[in-house]
This record gives C-alpha cells, sequence and structure tokens, in this order.
C-alpha cells in the first residue's frame, strides 16, 4: 500500500493543512449558528409574547385612565402617531433627498461643493440617532420656543432620514445609462426636463426600494422620539400641536414598568413594529425584486 | 476643455435662447444646489445649537465637565462626562470585540460556505434582521437576557475571576457585560452585511490563483479574500462600533445607571452617554437639559471622529485597488 | 519532474449543458501541446479539468478519466487541492496577490506546504524569478508590490508564483491574450525555455503561436451553437499546420472561420 503511494506523482496534502481546514469550517458554521440563534430567539419571542395581547382593544384603544397595574389598554395613539410622525418626515427629507442626489449626480459633479456635501452626507448617516433628537431639542424647542409634537419628533426622524435617502438615490441616478440623456439631449429636450421626464422615471422603483427602506429604519427609531414628541397616554391626532405617542416610545415606556400587564403591551407594541418594519422590507424588496427581471429583459 | 464641460454641468438648455425654458432650468438647478446646501446648512446647525444650548449648563458647571465622575446637573450643578464617555466606550468596544469575529465568519459562512441558493436566502435573512428596531432588541434585554444571563456571568466570575474584566463580588443581569451582549447582537447583522458584500466583490482571478497553486479553501480565504477584504471589514467595524456607541434605548432598559468608573462588567453598575439622556431627559431642569446637551455633543464628536476614520480607511483601499487596477 | 497526461472518454458538464464531449488525448512530458479552436469550443473548459479547476464553478461536473502516469486524477481518494498542487496553471489575465509583494507572490504556494528557513525560501524565489526570466527586472524591489509591475512582467511573475512548488505540470490558458506583442515574445521565449523540464499545456487563440511554441496540436470544434465541444483533429505541430487530415482543420487555420 504505501508503495503504491510512494509511486504516485500526486502528493497528498498534510494532516496538519487538513486539520485547519476542518477547524475553520467549524468555526465559520458555529459563528453562523451562534449569530442566528439570538436573533431568531428575539422574534421568536416577540410573536409568541406579543400575541398575548395583539388584539382588537390592543390596535383601537389608548392608555388613557389605565393605571400602571390595569390590565387592557392599547396602542391606537402610539400607532396613529407613529404613522403621521413618519410620514411628515418623508414629507420633509424626500424632496430634500432626492433633489441633493439629483445635485450631486446632474449638476454637480466634481465640483468642490457636490465633493463636500457628499462628505457631510456621509457623515449625517453616522449621526446617533439621540444627537439628532438633541438637536431638535435644542433648535426647534429651546431655543424657538415650539412645543413637545409629533411634527418635532418628525423633523428628527427627517435628519436620520435623508442621508439614507440620499445614498439609495444617488446611486439609482447613477446607474441610468448616459446614452438615454443624450437620446434626449439630442432631441432638444432641456436638462431639468430631462431629469424630470427620462432620468427619475428610469431610476423610480430603485429610489422608491430605497425610501422605502429609510423609513422602515426611522419608524423604529425611539431616542429622538423621547426627546422631541415627548410622552402621553391619550390620543392626540394633531401632529403639530401637544405632546405625542410613537409605537418605539409605546414599547421602551411599557418594557420600563415593572408589571406584567405593562410588559405584555410592550411585546404587542413590538409585535406590531415589527410587522410595520417588515412590511416596509418586504414591500421595498418586492418592488426591487419585480423591477430586474423587467431590466434584464 | 469648453465643450465637455458644457454638456456635462450645463447642458444643452445652457445655450438655449428662448427664456421660458432657461428659467426652468435655472429655477430647477437652483433648487437642487439649494437641497445639497441645506445639507451642508443642517449639519452645521447641529453643532452649532447643541453648543449654544449646552454653553449656560456648562457654566453653570461646579465640577470640572472632562473629569467629574459624578452627574448631578439638577440638584448640586455638579456634573462631568467621564463616567459616561467610560461606559459608553468600554461597552461599545467589548460588543465590538464579541460581534466582528462572528459577523465575519457568518459572513465568509454566506460568501464562501454555504450552497449558493441558500446563502443567497441567508443574506435576505440578515438584512432583514439588520431591520429590528432597538428597543425590541432592548424588550428582549430585559426580559430574557437580564434574568437568563447570571448563569454564564457566574460561570465567568468564578473561573475566569482573576482577569480584572471578570471580577467582582457578586454577578448581576444588569451589568455592562449584559448591555455589550445586546449591542453585539444589534450591530452583528451590519458588520456581516457589509463583510458578505467585500467578500463577493473578491475578484475570481485571486480566488482562482490560490486554488490554482493548491490551497485548500481556508487556505485561499487566508491569501486571496481575507487581505482584500480587510479595509471593507475594518470600516465596517468602525460603522459597527459607532451604532454601538450611539445606541440609546436598549442599553438605558438594562443598564442600572450608575456613576463610577469601574472594569467589572460583570457587577451591578454601569452607564452611557446616550442612556443617560434617555433616563435622565424626563425629570431634567434646564441646567439638567443643558448638560445632557452638552454630554450629546461629546457623542456626536466621538461617532464623529470614528466615521471619518472609517471613511479614510475605504478611501485608502480604493487608492490601493486602483493601482492593481 | 515533469510527466504524461492520458485522458480517456472526458465529458465535461456547466449544469446540465455539456460543454465538452467525449475528449480523449495523450500530452506528452516535457513538450509543448496547443489547444487551438474558436471561442466558445470547450478548449478552456477542458484545460481546467486536467488540475480539477473546472468543479470550482457551481454545478460544474466531469465524467471519463484523466491519469497522470497512470494515476486517475478523478479517482475516490484524490483530493482537488493536491492534484492543483502537481498540475500549476497559469490564467488569462495576469491575478499577482495584490495585497502581497513581489517575494510574498512567488512565496505563497511554498508556504502553504510546510515551513522552511528563511534562506531556503529566498532561493527558491530566486531560482522560480529566474526561471520565469523576470529576476533581473526585479531583483531590487522584491519588496514591492507585485501589481506595480507591467503586465508582461505579471504574467511572468505569475508563471514564477507556479513553477516555485515545482509542479509536473504546468497549464496556461491563454497566457498572452492580455500583453502586447513584445511581452508575448517574452513569454513564448520563457515557454520554450521551460518545456526542458515541464510538460506544458496552452491554449492559444493564436495560431502563429501555436506553430512557433508547440510541438503537438490539438484542434477543438463544435458542431453548433449550444452542442458540446470536440477534439476534431490532433498531431504533431508542423504537419497539422501543413497537411491537417480534415476540412475543418484546414478551413480554421487558413482563417476561413472563427
Amino acid at each position: 500500500m504505501t508503495a503504491i503511494e510512494e509511486a504516485t506523482p500526486i502528493q497528498h496534502v498534510s494532516p496538519r493543512r487538513r486539520l485547519t481546514d476542518l477547524v475553520v469550517r467549524v468555526l465559520v458554521y458555529l459563528a453562523f449558528a451562534i449569530a442566528v440563534v439570538p436573533l431568531v430567539a428575539v422574534l421568536w419571542m416577540v410573536i409568541s409574547n406579543g400575541l398575548a395581547r395583539f388584539d382588537i382593544e390592543f390596535l383601537t384603544h389608548s392608555m388613557r385612565n389605565i393605571g400602571a397595574r390595569d390590565a387592557g389598554g392599547g396602542a391606537y395613539h402610539a400607532i396613529l402617531g407613529t404613522l403621521e410622525q413618519v410620514a411628515l418626515s418623508s414629507l420633509i427629507s424626500v424632496p430634500i433627498g432626492l433633489l441633493t442626489a439629483i445635485y450631486l449626480v446632474e449638476y454637480g459633479r466634481g465640483t468642490r461643493l457636490a465633493r463636500s456635501i457628499s462628505f457631510f452626507v456621509d457623515v449625517m448617516t453616522g449621526v446617533p440617532s439621540v444627537v439628532a433628537g438633541l438637536f431638535i431639542l435644542a433648535f426647534w424647542i429651546l431655543a424657538l420656543g415650539m412645543p413637545f409634537s409629533g411634527f418635532a419628533g418628525a423633523l428628527a426622524l427627517s435628519i436620520l432620514m435623508m442621508p439614507t435617502v440620499v445614498r439609495a438615490a444617488e446611486e439609482m441616478l447613477r446607474l441610468v445609462p448616459a446614452d438615454l440623456r443624450e437620446a434626449a439631449y439630442a432631441l432638444g429636450v432641456p436638462k431639468w426636463r430631462t431629469i424630470l421626464k427620462v432620468v427619475l422615471p428610469t431610476a423610480l422603483t430603485g429610489i422608491v426600494t430605497g425610501v422605502m427602506l429609510a423609513i422602515a429604519r426611522v419608524a423604529g427609531e425611539t431616542a429622538p422620539l423621547l426627546l422631541t414628541v415627548f410622552f402621553t397616554d391619550s390620543i392626540n391626532e394633531d401632529p403639530f400641536n401637544g405632546p405625542q405617542m410613537g409605537l418605539p416610545l409605546y414599547v421602551f415606556d411599557q418594557a420600563a414598568r415593572p408589571t406584567d400587564t405593562a410588559i405584555d403591551r410592550a411585546w404587542a407594541g413590538a409585535l406590531t413594529l415589527i410587522l410595520i418594519v417588515m412590511l416596509l422590507n418586504l414591500a421595498a424588496r418586492l418592488i426591487a425584486w419585480w423591477r430586474s427581471p423587467a431590466r434584464s429583459r | 476643455m469648453t465643450a465637455p464641460t458644457s454638456t456635462r454641468a450645463g447642458g444643452p438648455a445652457a445655450s438655449r435662447s428662448a427664456p421660458g425654458r432657461t428659467r426652468g432650468e435655472g429655477a430647477f438647478r437652483y433648487l437642487a444646489t439649494g437641497a445639497g446646501i441645506l445639507v451642508l446648512v443642517i449639519m452645521a446647525a447641529i453643532a452649532v445649537f447643541l453648543v449654544v444650548e449646552a454653553v449656560p449648563a456648562l457654566r453653570a458647571n461646579e465640577g470640572d465637565f472632562l473629569t467629574e465622575v459624578i452627574w448631578d446637573p439638577n440638584g448640586s450643578h455638579t456634573f462631568g462626562i467621564a463616567a459616561l464617555a467610560f461606559g459608553t466606550v468600554l461597552s461599545s468596544l467589548l460588543a465590538l470585540v464579541m460581534a466582528v469575529p462572528v459577523a465575519v465568519g457568518v459572513a465568509l459562512f454566506i460568501s464562501h460556505y454555504a450552497p449558493r441558493r441558500l446563502a443567497a436566502a441567508l443574506g435576505y435573512v440578515i438584512d432583514l434582521l439588520a431591520a429590528v428596531p432597538s428597543v425590541v432588541y432592548g424588550l428582549w434585554g430585559i426580559v430574557f437576557l437580564v434574568p437568563f444571563i447570571t448563569g454564564p456571568e457566574g460561570f465567568l466570575n468564578e473561573y475566569f475571576g482573576w482577569i480584572p474584566l471578570f471580577a467582582g463580588e457578586s454577578v448581576a443581569g444588569r451589568s455592562m457585560f449584559t448591555a455589550s451582549v445586546i449591542l453585539a447582537v444589534m450591530i452583528l447583522p451590519i458588520i456581516a452585511a457589509i463583510s458578505r458584500e467585500v467578500f463577493l466583490q473578491v475578484p475570481k482571478s485571486h480566488e482562482e490563483a490560490a486554488l490554482a497553486l493548491g490551497a485548500t479553501r481556508w487556505e485561499m480565504i487566508r491569501m486571496a479574500v481575507l487581505p482584500f477584504g480587510r479595509p471593507g471589514v475594518i470600516s465596517a467595524a468602525m460603522l459597527g462600533l459607532g451604532r454601538a456607541m450611539g445606541e440609546t434605548i436598549a442599553v438605558a432598559l438594562i443598564l442600572p445607571a450608575t456613576f463610577g468608573i469601574s472594569f467589572q462588567i460583570l457587577t451591578a453598575q454601569g452607564n452611557s452617554i446616550a442612556a443617560n439622556i434617555a433616563n435622565g431627559f424626563g425629570e431634567a431642569t434646564p441646567i439638567g437639559r443643558g448638560a445632557l446637551i452638552a454630554s450629546g455633543l461629546v457623542l456626536f464628536a466621538i461617532t464623529m471622529v470614528m466615521n471619518m476614520a472609517a471613511r479614510l480607511v475605504v478611501a485608502r483601499r480604493k487608492e490601493y485597488s486602483g493601482a492593481g487596477a | 519532474m515533469s510527466k504524461q497526461i492520458t485522458v480517456s472518454g472526458l465529458d465535461a458538464y456547466y449544469g446540465s449543458h455539456k460543454a465538452i464531449e467525449d475528449v480523449s488525448m495523450t500530452i506528452e512530458p516535457r513538450s509543448v501541446t496547443a489547444f487551438i479552436g474558436p471561442s466558445g469550443c470547450g478548449k478552456s473548459t477542458f484545460l481546467r479539468t486536467l488540475n480539477r479547476m473546472h468543479e470550482v464553478i457551481p454545478g460544474a461536473r466531469v465524467e471519463g478519466k484523466v491519469l497522470l502516469d497512470g494515476v486517475d486524477l478523478y479517482g475516490s481518494g484524490v483530493e482537488p487541492v493536491s492534484v492543483r498542487r502537481s498540475i500549476g496553471m497559469v490564467f488569462q489575465r495576469p491575478n499577482p496577490f495584490p495585497t502581497m509583494s513581489i517575494y510574498e507572490n512567488v512565496a505563497a504556494g511554498l508556504r502553504l506546504n510546510r515551513r522552511m528557513p528563511r534562506s531556503q525560501t529566498d532561493e527558491v524565489v530566486e531560482e522560480s524569478l529566474r526561471g520565469a526570466n523576470l529576476w533581473n527586472e526585479v531583483k531590487d524591489r522584491l519588496n514591492k508590490p507585485g501589481a506595480g509591475l507591467s503586465g508582461g512582467q505579471q504574467q511572468r511573475l505569475c508563471i514564477a508564483r507556479a513553477i516555485a512548488v515545482k509542479p509536473q505540470v504546468l497549464l496556461m490558458d491563454e497566457p498572452c491574450s492580455a500583453l502586447d506583442p513584445i511581452s508575448t515574445l517574452a513569454i513564448e521565449d520563457l515557454i520554450t525555455k521551460l518545456k526542458q523540464e515541464y510538460t506544458i499545456v496552452i491554449v492559444t487563440h493564436n495560431m502563429q503561436q501555436a506553430a512557433r511554441i508547440s510541438d503537438r496540436t490539438a484542434f477543438f470544434n463544435l458542431a453548433a451553437q449550444g452542442q458540446p465541444g470536440k477534439v476534431i483533429e490532433m498531431d504533431v505541430t508542423t504537419r497539422m499546420f501543413t497537411s491537417p487530415s480534415e476540412k475543418a482543420t484546414e478551413d480554421y487555420i487558413t482563417g476561413r472561420f472563427g
């Protein structure tokens, strides 16, 4: 047996190398297992614990007149608040973000201004959400003397949303082939109409995907709301006047209360929040997926 | 020189004389430029207003803001960032130490070990998990992790107590260790997602060069994948570190909000800048608010330095690969 | 150092697509064997089956036998890793490791197998770079990145890296297609020199190149797009280029298609 092996022209891989390869393989699989266990555990606990209070009352009632130890109550005021705040922040950040991206791609290319804007968009991406909240607190509420309100929260959220929108839109606009623009120019279409009628529609689905992912991200932010929207247990439909509630804030508030009924409400709130965020994510990905075969055709 | 600039920057409308068209072009152009400048204005405003609102509180401070450990702006007007900044940096670094090796493993699993179909699906799952709001992790932490973790903590304390980090009289669920674990779980998906992207970008030709030399899979990864991906992984780790430092709610729910500087991560102590803002904001006096804003300014500065460092690493890598191409 | 390769009845697939069909041939030691044929005829695929690089691509597989001095490369118990160690490969585009210096590039394969003292590594690196006709050009900048060299130098660096592990066979997949004529000439001179020691198999699009450097030539072709590629004819190069026995070979060589 050994004689045959000696005669063979192919040397075998040494046991040490084979062992190293195996050890690394095991470690990589293990890393994956270690990562997936807590992540899946979080989701599982949210679903299993959240279903206990995820009912009609929860979705249609506020926390008004519900004491700390009382059962019942709901998150209607928080859901309403979150939807209003996120809608307002999208209304603020999407036009600004989109226009900034258009400037960066179509007008400012290579200029000093574009480079510094691009740099600060990146810096803005890294602004901690609590700092965005503090800024609106310092600027809007303390310096300008405006009240705590859903709108103040929307302002803070739009600071977090803006850089994400800029980056997503920028990437998509860059993917639009130059030929398309030149074809429009050759027909005598002015540049701004080319951008509005040719470039933007081409990049639209990609931009929508990016915007939805950005919305999903800010919908779950708690810290900025804490500093700008404050708390309330009642329904406040007017985002421009007086404290509101937000769903993440609701979860934080209930989780910090030491009773089981409050913790149950916190789980149900977390489930609602995750459902909203995941639906936004899935919708964004469906749009992206639906677009991709069309693009390759 | 003139011809290419005019088509690129001005477009054909610039040379057209019809006044309506030029006006539309001009207006749109100013609108886009204005939006871009607004971004700069906002960034400047963040710095300016945080400073403006922090200064009165800093003036009223009886202690040294940078070195004072106590945080009592509402009562004795004595507060300092030392304990909070220490807690922020320590918990984030610990989270990074735990998250990076696992995240790199996950990224390698998806890019080079898992079967291709499975890998695409797992990539989606990781992306979705990155979107789970932090308050949900906080809730999970306080309900499940805080009671559960005293077991592993007790083990570390008993057998590795000779390491200063794991020393202490008694272990507690609400500890820096628990906060770090939560932070690690939270930043893991983002680090894994970015690392996976760079690992997938490794040119096939480099991988084949290694394999053709008779490298095993691990040797190929060590030779071609890791050196190529290293700057990407480093910048991903820095981004993760920035996120961990700014993370507020999950940490606020878990840490016991004590003030002090101690490396005993298993004991019932710990705080962070962001958690202190969330916990202290409700009862803050005007001086208290100013003090919290001052601490936010410090957090802003630290995370900005982290992000710029991450950008520098990426930029240097671009130069390197530019020379190679 | 140099071995004979015998291939019999070899089919290669990408998933369900059959890329080459029923290839049988003998590749002689200490000689240069060239594969020519139109694009997409499977000659590169076939080359990659010779050191089991083909199966790196997901879904790719092989049926048939490849014997290296009588040992079946696809036999049970033979690992692809050890096959590739014995049969080196040079690719179409020069692919030195971008993060490594010239020295480290050449030593990359050596370091996989056993730790050797620095002086011995130095020796092998010098020997390999000399073998690849590159030593004089790079001896003063061994610690500079390999990516800083010109395309032709990079390709010779890749050849040095491949011969540093002392393989039995050297496979070259269109090694000059990305190079200028002067670099091409340098590589061709090198190939002629290397065949004293190695069994060399080269895929080329350039028929003059095949005529200049190879001892034997195999012509690959496929019946139609989507059909598997086959060996139409294999013969001593001089005979192949002067009096091919197949009409298709003659048409291809005289430039009537491909």
